[in-house]
């Protein structure tokens, strides 16, 4: 009795010894706290605008902002002239197409699905005054428009189908005494309601953010560190952090959450590892489009109909379009569980001309990365769906002109015809068209970046790590526990177990029989 | 009735640790192999890291032991008596036959335990210790200045490592049953634990029908 006792007790000390030595006691958290102390300090701009001379004199023209600004921080408007926000084009290294400008001004998406012809709608979100037609002089410094950005009392809008002219309401004096740092009104004006509406595009982007919850995004939480799209998007002589694989292709100029959260921000070794090969994201968003639902697939192809030959619109109960006469039919999705990929960060593009393959998916923009690149992790994205216009003989998407700007000019919002559409937009991208138009599907990919979930909300361990409707379900290219296994050696490691028990079921009865059978015998 | 000390304090210790690592590292392990679900999976994962690395500390420790005991040569295999033991079990347990060979302090296992256990000890074991490492300090890629092996990739050695599991807990299963197989059916698992066992009641070539090979099945 003794021994044993002592035997159980040298056990206890034992397994007591080995997880004392295991376990890691820190518990400080100050690299998080410090960065919420950081970012809650708000700055003030340093001079009070309103009292400057000229910027009492009346404006009659934005332009005459824009000099008034220029006349105190010159240079400036040079350094936004070499921005993608004005030039809406980089030279980007596509792998296989070599070097080539990239960007809004000729990328083709599968929303409004491009800019040429319509750029007296589209153009209304550009940094710059009267961008209504390709001929747009990128040179003349007095077409930036300073206040998009910098206006801080939120009363400037530009004009619906203005090219980028401000409303013709607005009071250019006050903006301009109301200058500072972008805030989320400036960014989001654009970038919340691309596509034509809020959230069509990203998912993650909306007007939800304007005033989040913590629920909806961490960062920029009014009951949180209240964060500006500028604290993490940050400029250097007005070249801004951060763009979107919608319009660019390389692996550069990326805002990354290790910038302040370093790349291995877990308490927990095994969460740290996991950095190697997931992305923040992958785990910190496990939804998005939180609030009001995005735009997940979108059907050019029934565009057209007309009651009482007038266009209509279709609401579902909601109040998100389902049907719209000029754009055709919408899928929306809220609450979204993203899609996963492997992404090295650098992505190909459908450039206009490129020839496709008829009888399969065009995908506009495939993010590139697959498990064994070093460079690889695996991201959340947003698929978005479409079915839109190209031409049939010559096999290329086409860009066809949808504003209309005056009566017979093709626009197919106003005249509802595609073939004039078709024509009129090839036209404007210099490429024929063949009189032959059809409609095929294509996929864009949008990863997720916002929307960031607390640390309790974040993905768990078995959302993955399991045999059945993972997360990660279609991410191939590696063996993962929990979800993976050889299916031969399972079959066969049951197969053994399900022996083993059988002889030993059987071997054990007869035993049992036999000595029953003997002692009656006896 | 003569007991002797067949199993010393430290073999029983290092007996019963190692059957409770083993039993806490399959449900820890099959838990994270997505068969079963119990500590939830975080926590599967910690305890089976933490339980692996005791089983390291404990292997070191035994080897020690079994080589300054001279402990070792207990599992060296042999062929006598192999084909003997095997048919006992088939045909002679069923008919009340004596052990055939029998069991002293300086020859504790038979032919087949010896052949088993060895097989343990020199393949299943190291494989499982060595893939278990492997599955633990592999890296890809090697980032963030984080010391690693540069494995590719997991899928070997994770299957691997699912083999020996599937054959630990075979084993597992045989181990408890033939436990009862001793000279009456809780004979070993007494001695395992206090470490004395009455070895003259093994009978090796006794009549079959003597009060002393009665096993006592049902009471």
């Amino acid at each position: 009795m003794k021994r044993i006792f002592i035997s159980l007790l040298a056990l206890g000390v034992f397994v007591g010894l080995v997880t004392t030595a295991l376990h890691n006691n820190s518990t400080e958290n100050t690299p998080l706290a410090k960065l919420n102390e950081q970012y809650a300090r708000k700055t003030k701009p340093s001079v009070d605008h309103s009292l400057f001379a000229e910027l009492k004199k009346k404006f009659t023209k934005p332009q005459q902002v824009t000099a008034a600004c220029i006349s105190c921080h010159n240079g400036r408007a040079v350094e936004v002239m070499q921005s993608t926000h004005w030039n809406w084009e980089r030279t980007e290294y596509i792998a296989g197409k070599g070097i080539r400008p990239l960007g809004k001004r000729n990328v083709l998406n599968n929303f409004c699905i491009g800019i040429s012809g319509n750029e007296q709608s589209c153009n209304r979100c550009h940094i710059g005054y009267g961008y209504s037609n390709a001929s747009f002089n990128f040179k003349d410094s007095l077409n930036v428009d300073c206040l998009a950005c910098h206006d801080n009392s939120a009363t400037y809008v530009k004009a619906i189908d203005g090219a980028g002219m401000p409303d013709p309401s607005v009071n250019l004096n006050y903006a301009a005494q109301h200058v500072g740092k972008p805030d989320r009104t400036n960014c989001g004006t654009c970038h919340f309601f691309g596509g034509g509406g809020n959230n069509v595009k990203h998912g993650d982007l909306e007007q939800a953010l304007f005033d989040p919850s913590r629920d909806v995004d961490v960062h920029m939480a009014s009951d949180g560190p209240d964060m500006e799209c500028v604290d993490c998007h940050t400029a250097q002589k007005h070249q801004m952090l951060g763009k979107m694989y919608s319009v660019s292709s390389m692996n550069r100029n990326r805002v990354q959450c290790e910038q302040c959260h370093s790349a291995m921000p877990h308490e927990s070794d095994i969460l740290n590892e996991h950095t190697y090969k997931i992305a923040c994201q992958t785990c910190h968003i496990p939804l998005y489009a939180k609030v009001n639902p995005t735009k997940l697939h979108w059907d050019w192809s029934t565009a057209g109909k007309l009651r009482d030959g007038q266009p209509y619109e279709e609401k579902d109960s909601a109040g998100t379009d389902v049907y719209m006469s000029i754009k055709g039919s919408f899928v929306w999705g809220k609450n979204l569980r993203p899609d996963y990929i492997w992404f090295n960060g650098t992505a190909s593009h459908y450039l206009v001309g490129d020839t496709i393959d008829p009888t399969k998916s065009v995908m506009l923009n495939p993010l590139f990365g697959n498990y064994d690149d070093p460079d690889s992790k695996i991201y959340p994205v947003k698929i978005h769906r479409a079915n839109q216009i190209y031409d049939m003989r010559n096999r290329y998407l086409i860009q066809p002109k949808t504003v209309s700007t005056k009566a017979g000019d093709g626009g197919y919002w106003k005249e509802f015809n595609w073939g004039r559409a078709a024509e009129e937009g090839m036209k404007q991208i210099h490429l024929p068209y063949s009189g032959k138009y059809g409609f095929i599907e294509t996929e864009m990919y949008w990863p997720i970046n916002h929307m960031v979930s607390s640390k309790d909300k974040a993905v768990q361990c078995t959302d993955c790590h399991r045999r059945n409707n993972g997360r990660l379900a279609n991410v191939g290219g590696f063996y993962m526990p929990g979800r993976d296994y050889n299916p031969l050696v399972e079959h066969l490691g049951v197969g053994v177990l399900v022996l083993t028990l059988a002889g030993v079921f059987l071997h054990g009865s007869v035993r049992l029989a036999v000595s029953r059978k003997r002692k009656k015998v006896k | 009735m003569k007991k002797e000390y067949v199993y010393r304090s430290f073999e029983r210790f290092w007996h019963w640790m190692q059957a409770a690592l083993i039993i806490f590292l399959g449900i820890t392990g099959f838990e994270i192999h997505g068969s079963i679900q119990f500590f939830g999976y975080d926590q599967a994962v910690k305890y089976h890291n933490t339980a692996a690395l005791s089983f390291l500390v404990l292997i070191v420790f035994a080897i020690f032991w079994h080589f300054t005991t001279g402990e070792w040569r207990q599992y060296l295999p042999t062929w006598k008596n192999l084909r003997a033991q095997a048919e006992y079990y088939v045909f002679g347990i069923f008919r009340n036959a004596p052990h055939p060979t029998k069991k002293t302090v300086l020859s504790k296992l038979n032919p087949l335990q010896k052949l088993v256990y060895a097989g343990l000890k020199v393949l299943v074991i190291p494989v499982m210790v060595m893939s278990g490492l492997l599955y633990m300090f592999y890296r890809y890629p090697q980032r963030y200045e984080v010391l690693g092996l540069n494995v590719h990739g997991l899928e070997f050695i994770a299957i691997v490592h699912t083999i020996g599991a599937f054959l630990l807990v075979s084993f597992f299963i045989a181990h408890l049953y033939l436990i009862t197989t001793g000279n009456t059916v809780t004979s070993n698992l007494k001695a395992m634990i206090t470490g004395y066992e009455d070895l003259s009641k093994e009978d090796v070539k006794g009549d079959p029908d003597s009060e002393i090979n009665e096993p006592v099945y049902s009471k």
